[in-house]
């Protein structure tokens, strides 16, 4: 027996809320329970609610705070939630929030739940305070860590040289375009000169540009790789009940999917067949939906490599076909395959873990019409991706206007 | 110089025969006894079939790189010395795959599918890492 998987498509995207990205962030710095309360204020009221609306929150890490996270953030803004997640999928988080909420939404748990990643500076703290991010970024240098013992100690830390050999295995099976991958980050760079929030917004670059600029770990150049700033956003996602009396157009959850089986690449069985496979497969079907009736794709795009595989197996296109794919269509918002509309974090900026947000946000904005002049005209249907770790973790959204 | 310390192994209960066998050049990989499945790194349970039987065995150390990637800046400041970094995925004859770097050779001539064999880095600390050079 064929058994139904998924959402009925009730719960909605009703508001969202985005400090705009900055290269060297200039404002006061908030704590991030601060800025927690400031983003929700924000998202709640784009939707044209209220606080005592809110009965569930998905959160990620706050500083002040290692551990009991959701009711701290629940104390601090009080609010009482019958739903309460805490999600550790790295750049898959943002996504994976939203599709928690929806599903608790779906489930009659709730109506009302708001997923925020906070991202500006903090304030800085005494020495003797504990420090939040590990010395080996994504990496755990614990001593029992697997990373630890078989991965760190040769200097196989940090993102770049991860995703470069996951290139080069790419390139060894099935050719490798340099231009096409640069090509991405060209487009996306088109996209974002059309965005006034854009941290690159002024500063357009070509194909030659890609090729030309440093290479950081073969064979990603620098302009292939997101660089961080400052940011941070919240959602508010509702159930159709509340819809009635949110303030925007509803952008409808319909499909999702999440997959994930390693952390470090060097163990998992077949690095080019990336976690979105699996995840964009069940948020297809859960939608109902074919490739072909999505307006707009936002690739997560911590790296040039990172999009042209998801667009890979996400099935928009053949294994192995991703270079061909990218060289012959416009990935701007003008194109025949919009992607990543904003310019990608890779144009538009990765405010921390709030990085895979600018996805989900740009997405809401394109359904609803407010994407201004990077507008896809029409736009009914976005696609959404997440990437974390090293192709470690992945999620997959499909959001529809109401 | 990088004043970083390099970060080292800290061999566990679980792993310290492989880190054993690596000190005295040779290289021992967990078998389970139940299922035959080869498994890397060393655990307490087989991942195919949950068995506590994993038993090590000796095994060749030679392989192909599966994939490797040249770092122009260092991954980490403790690094900083080593760059270029030749980092690799090297895959044993057995089909586990390690992380490791490669040494002896210019970054210009590594391929994936270049035959290696192991090159045993004796530590001060007594510990030894499991590099590979070309064979
Ligand atoms: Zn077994």
């Amino acid at each position: 027996m064929l058994r139904r998987v998924g959402l009925r498509g009730e719960a909605a995207i009703v508001g969202i809320a985005e400090y705009a990205p900055q290269r060297r962030y200039s404002g006061p710095r908030r704590f991030m329970l601060e800025q927690w309360a400031d983003l929700a204020a924000l998202a709640l009221a784009d939707a044209g609610l209220r606080p005592a609306d809110v009965d569930g929150l998905v959160c990620a890490n706050v500083r002040e705070s290692e551990q009991f996270v959701p009711s701290t953030i629940a104390e601090y803004l009080g609010w009482k939630v019958n739903f309460a997640e805490r999600v550790d999928l790295g750049g898959a988080t943002p996504v994976g929030m939203v599709w928690r909420a929806a599903a608790a939404i779906e489930l009659g748990l709730c109506d009302v739940v708001v997923c925020a990643a906070p991202g500006r500076p903090t304030p800085s703290l005494p020495p003797d305070q504990p420090r939040m991010w590990s010395p080996f970024g994504a990496s755990s240098n614990v001593m029992g860590s697997p990373q630890a013992e078989f991965d760190i100690p040769f200097g196989n830390v940090a993102q770049n040289v991860g995703y470069a050999m996951i290139a080069n295995r790419y390139a060894h099976e099935y050719g490798y375009d340099p231009r096409a991958t640069a090509k991405i980050a060209a487009d996306q760079r088109t996209n974002a000169n059309a965005h006034p929030d854009a941290v690159f917004r002024d500063v357009p670059i070509t194909i030659d540009d890609v090729l030309a600029s440093k290479m950081v770990a073969d064979p990603l150049h620098v302009l292939e790789i997101v660089m961080p700033c400052a940011g941070g956003a919240a959602v508010v996602v509702a159930s159709k009940d509340v819809v009635r009396r949110t303030r925007k157009r509803p952008v409808y959850i319909t499909g999702f999917g999440e997959h994930l089986a390693h952390k470090t690449p060097t163990y998992t069985e077949d690095v080019l067949h990336t976690p979105i496979g699996p995840a964009a497969e069940q948020a297809f079907s859960m939608a109902r939906m074919k490739r072909s009736e999505v307006d707009c794709v936002q690739l997560y795009d911590c790296y040039t490599i990172t999009v042209l595989l998801s667009i890979e197996d996400s099935g928009f296109c053949g294994k192995g076909e991703g270079m061909r794919f990218v060289a012959e269509h416009d990935l701007t918002y003008r194109g025949d395959f919009p992607v990543n509309t904003h310019g990608g974090q890779l144009g538009f900026g990765q405010p921390g873990l709030a990085g895979g947000f600018t996805q989900v946000t740009e997405a809401v904005r394109q359904v609803r019409g407010e994407a201004g002049d990077r507008q896809v005209p029409d736009c009914e249907v976005s696609y959404v991706s997440g990437t974390g770790g090293i192709m470690s973790e992945q999620t997959a959204l499909i959001v529809q206007g109401g | 110089m990088s004043t970083v310390p390099l970060p080292r192994p800290r061999p566990i209960e679980a792993t310290e025969p492989f880190w054993s066998a690596l000190r005295s050049h040779r290289v021992v990989l967990q078998r389970c006894g139940a299922c035959a499945t080869w498994i890397h790194y060393p655990r307490r349970r087989c991942t195919a079939c949950t068995s506590e039987d994993l038993r090590w065995e000796e095994v060749s150390g030679h392989g192909v790189v599966s994939t490797f990637t040249v770092a122009r800046q260092p991954t980490h400041p403790a690094f900083a010395d080593e760059v270029p970094q030749l980092l690799a995925v090297v895959e044993l004859d057995v089909g586990v795959r390690v992380t490791t770097t490669l040494t002896g050779v210019d970054p210009a001539d590594v391929h994936i599918g270049m035959a290696v064999v192991p090159s045993f880095d004796d530590g001060d600390d007594g510990v030894t890492l499991l590099r590979f050079t070309p064979a």
